[in-house]
């Protein structure tokens, strides 16, 4: 939790100290640039792939790594590379929406519960208990058959399970911060329970949820990709890495550099974000430096 | 204590309660006849009729809720859609493979991560503590369907030393079992190992720097002795309670696992049983797993309650 | 203590003692067979659901009927005898087999196949095949080796029904525990059966015709390609009849140790068409799309090069086949043209719903890439079975769907009303009808020949190929049946060579 900050200098953010100090930090650098490299790769995937993405050339199926093909071909002849950047921005999309729903709609619960107390928190609370004891992928999976499955879905499916987890973070760090002087002060002030949440609550709890976002949005990659897997996530013709898996797995006899590729996409994004959430935490409060 | 155990009981029996009614109330909005499926393209409408009445779907949903609660209450799970035969029977049977395979994954996870977390607390900031972040970071970045993939390249592919999946079944013998259940094994304990050595290195860092051990090294013990008599002990409190949280996790990480390696287990049945609309199985699992997922949290708060005297006085656990 | 020790020392010894006895067992002559299956049945009653799984592990091998399908798909006696057919083709007359026992040592008689077939007719009868029965007026049993089956009108094709795995005799004392524990008549026995995982049996000492080759036949559940090909390679099993990976059949042929064979189904896949969909009730598109598709890419693309080209909704095996693939040749411009004609000229857009096989998948990936480019969009929805059945077959909720029609001569099912095709034509079920009344051989293969043109014409569905069945296995095991004339692993006549 951010150290003692008062009312009015609320987490002014000293970026030019931050990057000073982030600089120095090896696995910030790399998770940063790691997670740069990813979000240009889809970027640059939107108007240029080297080959088409969905367009079949069966007889050119299954080819090993090439000057013509640079990570082979599938089992149709579409090549892999091409695939692999598009499927980034699937991977994106669906969990920069799910972490999204998770966190639009947990941090106003989990602030409301700490604002209101009371049977709202005990609602809240209760909820969270629940959520909690369904394992995430075995709800997911439910909530797909349901649904029927798809990106969207899987969007929602995520996205569900998201909110909890920042209710309970919102809830935890704002109580400890509404019992601190300069909120009393505020409402002695006159200041309602939502003026000060908003101008005081969130500012000062803003790093560590910037930094949760970050866990969680590695987390969405990994949920994605299970999903996919299991044929619940995104549907074809569209690419998504945990689809590419699926479909490697009956192929690795033939063409085993299928099920690797895919892989390691999925593992150096969730790498990348994973030591970027890390390196921010580390920056934005440096006390729990020490122990990590 | 007394008034404490009582509320945390209370919260225990609401939370199944209203989980059993989410599931069930799920399970009536799944599209899909169980019926129609079983009797699949050729079945004629008066058929239909005929096995709906058998299997007792056509009697209105609270009725249906609480013959299954009633059932649930006094041991009976009812019996599957697709297999005819009582789901108690199908869980026996799945336990026998999915409860050894957690116990493994978790031994094996245990074995990797207490000795590599300890090792990166007593080497803090030494390469050897790098080097084990390290492993943790891919640990837990890694896919562990991608991970069992992988581990079914190497070992079932290209060295043909293990079996690339399915289950030879405890009555083939300890170790022709126990080699199907190797490699899957394998893949679900990796990410917990990660995840587990993370914790127990920052809980020794912590314990090191507690009072108690700064005295006990005052008074002329080692590093070394203060580590092993003293910080690991107690730094293996919030190691152990994770263990516990991380056994239902297993149990539920095996749907995926499961399914790579198809293991005829309990998180394959549970996939099998949504794809099939067999909707009396998929409920009675899911409410097992939320029964043992809570009851692992219940058993974790008393031991908190136990072990940490300053929850006892009625503070709040939640 | 000591006492248990001594136990558990004998224990183990007796382990021992029965791991060496089965290498021993496989040194010697070897008698017991481990077949794999993609799919799990859902129960063991042929009577009491659709699942082809059933009858794959159940057919000719624990029950049997008054009559079977051999291999070449032809009608043979089997619990009955012999039979006569009165002169108007009406009125049955079957001579049962005698000192035919059950598995649990009751006898079977006349009294069975009457309660057999009444059971699968009844009101409340849970058979899946139920219309095989709709011609039946009565089941009469004069006495305990005869029985009399008297029509309703002629049914050229009731022998062959009879031999189907649904119409299956079996006993009033043991029919209700079939599903768990099947009690028939045929040459193996039901062991038992380790759900998920396998089922066993053996062989039945007592049984009326020549014994089972095998001792002991096991029937092991592999869902999964690649574990399958890892099963095979390792000598996990034996055989493979289906199996389910055409992309590592190279593999195998390359393999001195294993034969690969690969025959012939009954299943037409096909890319079935929604006839009453507003832009596809038009015949033009319908041909349009038709024109789209390039079989010969799909077979590739998706079934790695095994599968028969069709042009209409029949098994080329068949005498009667009519080879119509020339009808629609591969040409998209004349797909654009027609699409164009029927007002589609600057594209369509269509559902295609996916059930989960990978021959489904697969093909749907391949289909929707060429309808794209004729300019049909299609949006892939891939669906559980119990989806497919709910939207598509109850509901008939689709544009396009790809599934494979894996019964044999089911050419009927365009004549039936309120079909998940929608189509609905007066001719083709007048053709039917005749069909239906008609016994002579080279007359029904006419009507069957006009029958395939008809569907061809109205491009009812755009026929994709006819399966291929690929089986491996063990090259010093026979008798195994290459084709699959009806969905059944007989095992009767399977053997090792000396």
């Amino acid at each position: 939790m951010p150290g003692d900050i008062g009312p009015g200098e609320a987490l002014a953010p000293a970026w030019r100290e931050y990057w000073m100090r982030g600089r120095s930090s090896a696995g910030f650098v790399i998770g940063l640039a790691v997670t740069a490299l990813l979000v240009a790769v889809a970027l640059v995937s939107l108007v240029w792939t080297p080959y088409q993405v969905d367009v079949m050339d069966i007889p050119v199926k299954l080819q090993a790594p090439s000057a013509a093909h640079w990570l082979g071909t599938d089992q149709f002849g579409r090549d892999v590379l091409s695939r692999l950047m598009a499927g980034a921005v699937n991977s994106i999309a669906v969990s920069l929406v799910a972490v999204g729903i998770g966190a639009g709609l947990g941090v106003p619960l989990g602030a409301l519960a700490a604002a209101r107390r009371g049977i709202i928190e005990e609602v809240v609370m209760r909820f969270n208990d629940f959520t909690f004891a369904f394992p995430a992928l075995l709800s997911a999976v439910m909530i797909t058959a349901i649904l029927g499955p798809g990106a969207v879905n899987s969007i929602i499916a995520i996205g569900i399970f998201n909110i909890p987890v920042f209710a309970r973070l919102t809830r935890g760090a704002s109580l400890s911060l509404w019992q601190r002087d300069f909120v009393l002060a505020a409402r002695v002030a006159g200041k309602g329970r939502t003026r000060i949440t908003a101008e005081h609550i969130l500012p000062n709890i803003a790093s560590l949820l910037i930094v949760q976002m970050t866990i969680q949005f590695a987390l969405a990659i990994l949920a994605e990709a299970g999903l996919s897997y299991l044929g619940l996530g995104t549907q074809p013709p569209a690419p998504s890495w945990g689809k590419m898996l699926n479909e490697a797995q009956t192929l690795m006899y033939l063409a085993p550099q299928l099920a690797i590729f895919p892989g390691l996409a999925i593992m150096g994004t969730v790498l990348g974000l994973n030591l970027l959430g890390d390196g921010l935490r580390d920056l934005l409060d440096p006390r729990l430096r020490r122990l990590r | 204590m007394a008034v404490f155990l009582l509320q945390r009981l209370a919260a225990f029996i609401v939370t199944l309660l209203v989980a059993s009614l989410v599931v069930f109330l799920v399970m009536e909005v799944l599209p899909g006849d169980p019926a129609a499926l079983m009797l699949g393209v050729s079945a004629r409408p008066d058929t239909l009729a005929a096995l709906r009445s058998e299997m007792g779907l056509d009697l209105p949903a609270a009725q249906r809720y609480l013959l299954w609660l009633g059932g649930l209450v006094s041991g009976d799970l009812g019996t599957s859609y697709t297999y005819g035969v009582p789901v108690w029977e199908l869980v026996r049977e799945r336990i026998g493979l999915s409860l050894p395979l957690a116990l493994i994954a978790i031994c094996l996870s245990t074995l990797i991560a207490i000795p590599l977390g300890v090792l990166a607390a007593a080497r803090h900031n030494k390469p050897a503590d790098v080097g084990v972040m390290g492993f943790t970071q891919l640990g837990v970045a890694v896919p562990n369907f991608w991970f069992a993939i992988l581990l079914i390249l190497v070992f079932a592919v290209h060295w043909q030393v293990l079996p690339a999946g399915g289950f030879a079944g405890w009555d083939a013998g300890f170790w022709p079992a126990l080699k199907t259940l190797l490699l899957p094994a394998v893949a679900l304990a990796l990410p917990q190992a990660a995840i587990l050595a993370r914790v127990t290195r920052s809980s020794v860092l912590e314990t090191l720097g507690e009072d108690y051990v700064r005295t006990a090294r005052a008074k002329g013990l080692t590093r070394r002795a203060a580590l092993w008599r003293h910080a690991l002990r107690n730094a293996l409190i919030p190691v152990v309670t994770i263990m516990g949280l991380q056994f239902s996790f297993l149990l539920a990480g095996t749907i995926i696992i499961e399914n790579v390696f198809y293991l005829p287990g309990l998180g394959r049945l549970i996939f099998q049983a949504i794809a099939q609309r067999d909707l009396i199985v998929v409920k009675d699992l899911v409410i097992l797993l939320a029964a043992s997922v809570v009851a692992v949290n219940f058993i974790v708060d008393l031991l908190y309650a136990v072990l940490d005297p300053r929850l006892r006085g009625g503070g709040h656990a939640g | 203590m000591k006492q248990l020790v001594v136990r558990s020392l004998a224990a183990g010894l007796f382990a021992a003692g029965l791991l060496g006895g089965t290498a021993g067992a496989a040194l010697a002559a070897k008698d017991s067979l481990t077949l794999g299956m993609v799919l799990e049945p859902p129960h063991l009653d042929p009577t009491a659901g659709a699942a082809a799984a059933i009858d794959e592990v159940v057919y000719a091998n624990i029950f049997e009927g008054l009559t079977r399908i051999d291999r070449r798909g032809e009608v043979q006696p089997a619990l009955a005898e012999s039979w006569t057919i009165s002169g108007d083709g009406l009125v049955y007359t079957f001579r049962l087999q005698g000192g035919v026992k059950y598995h649990d040592g009751s006898d079977f008689d006349s009294a069975d196949v009457k309660f057999a077939l009444d059971r699968a007719m009844a009101e409340d009868s849970t058979n899946a095949q139920k219309g095989l029965f709709a011609p039946i007026a009565s089941v009469e049993t004069p006495d305990a080796s005869t029985v009399v089956i008297t029509l309703k009108q002629v049914a050229g094709d009731f022998l062959f029904n009879l031999g189907w795995g649904d119409a299956v005799i079996v006993a009033p004392e043991s029919a209700a525990e079939n599903k768990n524990n099947p009690i028939g008549t045929g040459p193996f026995k039901f062991d038992r059966w380790v759900k998920g995982d396998r089922v066993e049996m053996s062989r039945n000492p007592d049984y009326w015709g020549e014994a089972a080759g095998l001792a002991k036949a096991t029937i092991k559940i592999i869902p999964d390609p690649a574990a399958a090909t890892a099963a095979l390679l390792a000598g996990d099993v034996d055989a493979f009849a289906n199996f389910p990976a055409p992309e590592a059949l190279g593999q195998f042929e390359n393999d001195p140790r294993f034969t690969v064979a690969v025959g012939s189904t009954e299943g037409e896949t096909i890319l079935a068409m929604n006839n009453a969909g507003a832009a596809l009730k038009d015949v033009r598109v319908r041909r349009a799309l038709a024109h789209a598709i390039d079989r010969k890419a799909v077979i590739d693309g998706a079934m790695f090069g095994y599968g028969t080209p069709i042009g209409s909704h029949f098994a080329p095996h068949h005498p009667a086949y009519v080879d119509l693939t020339d009808r629609y040749l591969h040409d998209p411009e004349k797909a654009k043209a027609l699409l164009a004609e029927a007002g589609y000229g600057d594209g369509l857009s269509l559902s295609l719903k996916l059930p989960p096989p990978s021959y489904a998948r697969r093909s749907g990936e391949v289909v929707a890439a060429q309808l794209a480019a004729v300019g049909v969009k299609t949006e892939i929805i891939q669906v559980e079975w119990a989806q497919w059945l709910d939207q598509v077959f109850k509901g008939r909720d689709y544009d396009l769907t790809i599934v494979s029609h894996t019964e044999p001569m089911d050419i009927g099912i365009y004549a039936r009303d309120d079909y998940y095709f929608n189509y609905d034509d007066a001719g083709f079920k007048a053709l039917m009808a005749k069909l239906g009344a008609t016994l002579d051989e080279a007359a029904r293969n006419g009507l069957l020949a006009e029958a395939q043109e008809k569907l061809a014409e109205d491009s009812v569905n755009v026929f994709l190929f006819q399966f291929a069945k690929p089986g491996v296995w063990n090259k010093d095991l026979v008798g195994l049946w290459e084709n699959s004339p009806v969905q059944a692993n007989d095992l009767t006549e399977v053997n090792w060579k000396e």
